[in-house]
């Protein structure tokens, strides 16, 4: 192995956490700062040609090579695990920008009491109504903390949306339910298209409070802080699973690149896939040493720095500390260890599926254009009388309508999936079908979890991540309450006939349920109980930080990005004013 | 070495069909009177191709409502993709043990390429191309809980709505069909109009909308 000359700062992943510590760095600090992705390199013009359905959004030709690494999932600790030898109910980004290129640019702020999820229930509903087997924690940093975060992330995005709670003043219109805004979101609203206009009327109708998604996917020209331009969206209806053509969602390659691109200190090296981290082993105290990788040609190198930050994602934050041996791993038996814990994934599935008579349009829309309610979200609604608690958001979003996913979606009165009768009621539904989404939280439990598998392996011959994932009778109980709350609102936008959601039952792999994979490395106030610091540094390394959803002790029902964005600018504050003059503990 | 195969496609004059789209009101197919072309296969025989494209037309049939897998080229669509990395695995994680009896939320676990599955659910369907029609469907009824059955609905969506590159979705049919205009630049001026009523741009694919050649991932090595 070549040991390479030493750098001031390692980044292991080039997605939106990694290119952001980067850029805060090269600003911000004299540091070299070497990126290492294993994907290839992006950018804007390449997306030029990529509003192909078929190679984009059905091959995921911008997702990982599963024939190269996926992960195993067993749903209990009793069974043995099968590796998912395809994408299915999440999809693992690669290349530079990673997930953050194909994403819908959905940007909601998480709610503030998520953030103290296990405190305030116990409070409010008594130790004995929390379900049996929960995991749930603090996050260890509370909203207010982060709102100023939140600010900065959504202004470096342009996040086009309308405030519903700006320092107390509620405003009608916006998410009133929301956690306070120091200011206004950078850009207007996206504009709303039809069905999701039909989405509005009706849960207003009914008493509930719409608002605009917030959208990353920016309402009209935008310049960030740093002088970044983007171009204001188009509509064209070609979001999730692509990269935008005309850089209107942003994405790390024309959001931070353009500003990395500018420092001599901050380099991407490519096709670098990185296999361990370095380190001392002194359980406390420790310190990592640099990292390994192999390059695309093969050839394996050590690249020592001072510090580290790890962020490749939630998957495999988890997977590279632990076949680092960085550390103690999880066990679901004993409860023992505190790496791989509290394993969760957003509680995501169609509500109602709602059939109109007229047409809709469904081709123009963005990934983020779109109506959504809070009403059921968090504890906005009392819960004493439920079997449940917590709850999400149900929306319409016109996010643009893909022929092959969509055709064929018929109400359930047509019994056939093929031939005459079914090809008559496809085409006749095929633009008058809307599904209301519901987005929610997931609880910790102890036995959702994640550790190396002891069967397969990836194309290096390390041991894959295995999950260890169901769901449990709380978020079944959820999923039934909403559903519906959900086919009542479809009845009332005018839908002729509605098909509820059928109900949560075990976790199925081959259902696309967001990307909003969370958990193994988890923040929280104690080494006893998390991996990392609520700055997101290890407890025993602190020249190593793990970037990324891998923090998040639980699900919120919020999409994780904005939370990601804003946790990485305060590791970066806290880096850059604190660490660097006296490096240490941050915690 | 194998024969070159060819699939000769009789391609049935659609352009006076009357179709019946969404808002109920009649419109007519653009598609012109194509005359017999013969195409070379890159993966099935051409007995295998006529039995794909027969069965391919019972799932997605030509009838009353329009135009169907046969003229939108469906097996021509399948052969490439079963050809191309796709029906080789090229992405799918293939290391053992496999289990062809695990349950389905783990998504297939059995170790056959699309190609394998393909090539013996084929040789179930032997002369199915020289069934009348009510017998096909009688077959395909029979067949339809395997995984190939499944995997032949799912690829003739394909081939009826991808982009013209892959070589299905020929002359546009099958976005036609749907009203679905195809990738277009910008919508910006008619997202939030025509609320209630069809708005149906004519289509462009994406070689005509991105003004040069696009290479498909089946054609990759």
């Amino acid at each position: 192995m070549k040991s390479l000359p030493p750098v001031d700062v390692v980044i292991v992943g080039g997605g939106w956490t990694g290119l952001l510590m980067a850029k805060e760095l090269g600003s911000r600090t004299s540091l070299s700062v070497v990126v290492l992705e294993r994907g290839g390199p992006r950018k804007t013009e390449d997306y030029g040609a990529d509003m192909d359905e078929l190679d984009y959004a059905v091959r995921l030709h911008m997702m990982q090579d599963a024939s190269q690494e996926t992960v195993t999932l067993r749903h209990d600790t009793t069974q043995r695990a099968f590796p998912l030898r395809q994408h299915g109910s999440f999809f693992a980004g690669a290349g530079v920008g990673g997930a953050g290129e194909h994403w819908n640019g959905v940007f909601p702020r998480v709610l503030p009491d998520c953030f103290e999820v296990l405190s305030r229930s116990t409070q409010k509903y008594g130790a004995e109504r929390l379900p049996e087997d929960h995991a749930m924690q603090d996050w260890g940093i509370t909203y207010d903390e982060l709102e100023p975060h939140y600010a900065r992330a959504e202004a470096l995005l342009g996040i086009s949306g309308k405030a519903g709670n700006i320092r107390g003043r509620l405003i009608e219109g916006g998410n009133i339910f929301e956690g306070w805004r120091s200011a206004e979101f950078p850009t207007p609203p996206t504009k709303i298209p039809y069905c999701s206009v039909l989405f509005r009327d009706a849960a207003k109708g009914l008493g509930y409070h719409p608002y605009p998604v917030p959208a990353a996917t920016v309402s009209q020209v935008y310049t960030n802080p740093d002088g970044v331009a983007r171009a204001g969206c188009t509509y064209c209806g070609f979001c999730e699973r692509f990269g935008c053509m005309i850089g209107a969602k942003a994405q790390p390659t024309n959001t931070l690149l353009p500003v990395i691109q500018k420092h001599k200190n901050v380099s991407i090296r490519t096709g670098a896939w990185v296999r361990r981290i370095v380190h001392d082993s002194a359980p406390k105290g420790g310190r990592a040493r640099g990292v390994t990788y192999i390059d695309a040609k093969g050839e394996e190198f050590f690249q020592p720095a001072e510090l580290i930050f790890l962020a490749s994602w939630t998957l495999n934050n988890t997977r590279l500390l632990l076949l680092s041996g960085i550390g103690e791993p999880y066990r679901a038996d004993s409860g023992k260890g505190t790496l791989g814990r509290n394993l969760t994934h957003q509680v995501f599935f169609s509500a109602a599926t709602a059939f109109f008579e007229k047409p809709l349009n469904r081709f123009m829309g963005a990934g983020a254009a779109g109506s959504r309610i809070s009403d059921l979200d968090g504890d906005v609604f009392d819960h004493s009388q439920l079997n449940f608690l917590r709850g999400g958001t149900l929306e319409v979003l016109s996010l643009g309508y893909r022929p092959i996913a969509n055709f064929g979606v018929v109400p359930q009165t047509v019994k056939t999936k093929w031939g005459s009768e079914w090809k008559k009621a496809a085409l006749r539904y095929y633009d008058s079908t809307a599904s209301i989404i519901f987005s929610g939280e997931h609880l910790a439990y102890k036995g959702n979890c994640m550790d190396l598998d002891p069967t397969y392996k990836d194309h290096f011959n390390d041991p894959l991540l295995r999950l260890t994932l169901d769901w449990r009778e709380n978020e079944r109980r959820m999923a039934g309450f909403v559903t519906a709350k959900a086919v009542e609102i479809a009845r009332a936008m005018g839908a002729k006939e509605v098909t509820p959601f059928s109900g949560l039952r075990s976790y199925d792999a081959t259902r696309y349920q967001s990307t909003h994979v969370q958990g193994g490395a988890i923040m929280g106030s104690s080494p006893e109980t998390s991996v990392v610091n609520p700055y997101l540094q290890h407890w025993d390394a602190s020249n190593l930080f793990v970037l990324g959803a891998s923090s998040f002790p639980q699900n919120a029902s919020a999409n994780p990005t904005s939370t990601i964005l804003a946790l990485t600018c305060r590791t970066a504050d806290a880096v850059v004013d604190r660490y660097l003059k006296n490096p240490g503990a941050l915690a | 070495m194998r024969r070159r195969e060819f699939l000769t496609l009789s391609a049935a004059s659609v352009g006076g069909v009357l179709v019946y789209s969404l808002g109920g009101e009649v419109s007519r197919l653009s598609a012109r009177a194509d005359q017999s072309i013969r195409i070379p296969l890159r993966f099935f025989s051409e007995a295998e191709a006529l039995i794909v494209a027969a069965a391919a037309s019972q799932i997605f049939p030509s009838d009353e409502t329009g135009p169907g897998a046969r003229e939108a080229a469906v097996a021509v669509y399948i052969d490439r993709q079963l050809a191309g990395p796709w029906g080789r695995d090229r992405h799918r994680y293939t290391q053992e043990p496999f289990d062809e009896a695990a349950p389905p939320e783990f998504g297939y676990q059995g170790s056959a390429t699309p190609q394998q599955i393909y090539r013996q659910g084929l040789k179930e369907l032997k002369g199915f191309d020289r069934l009348g029609f009510d017998e096909q469907a009688q077959k395909l009824k029979q067949i339809e809980a395997t995984l190939f059955f499944s995997l032949l609905r799912q690829n003739t969506i394909e081939g009826m709505f991808c982009d013209p590159i892959h070589g299905g979705n020929a002359g546009m049919l099958g976005w036609q069909l749907i009203g679905f205009p195809g990738p277009r630049m910008s919508n910006y001026d008619d997202v939030d109009k025509h609320y209630g009523e069809a708005f149906r741009p004519k289509p462009t694919s994406l070689q005509q909308m991105s003004g040069h050649k696009v290479r498909p991932s089946e054609d990759e090595e």
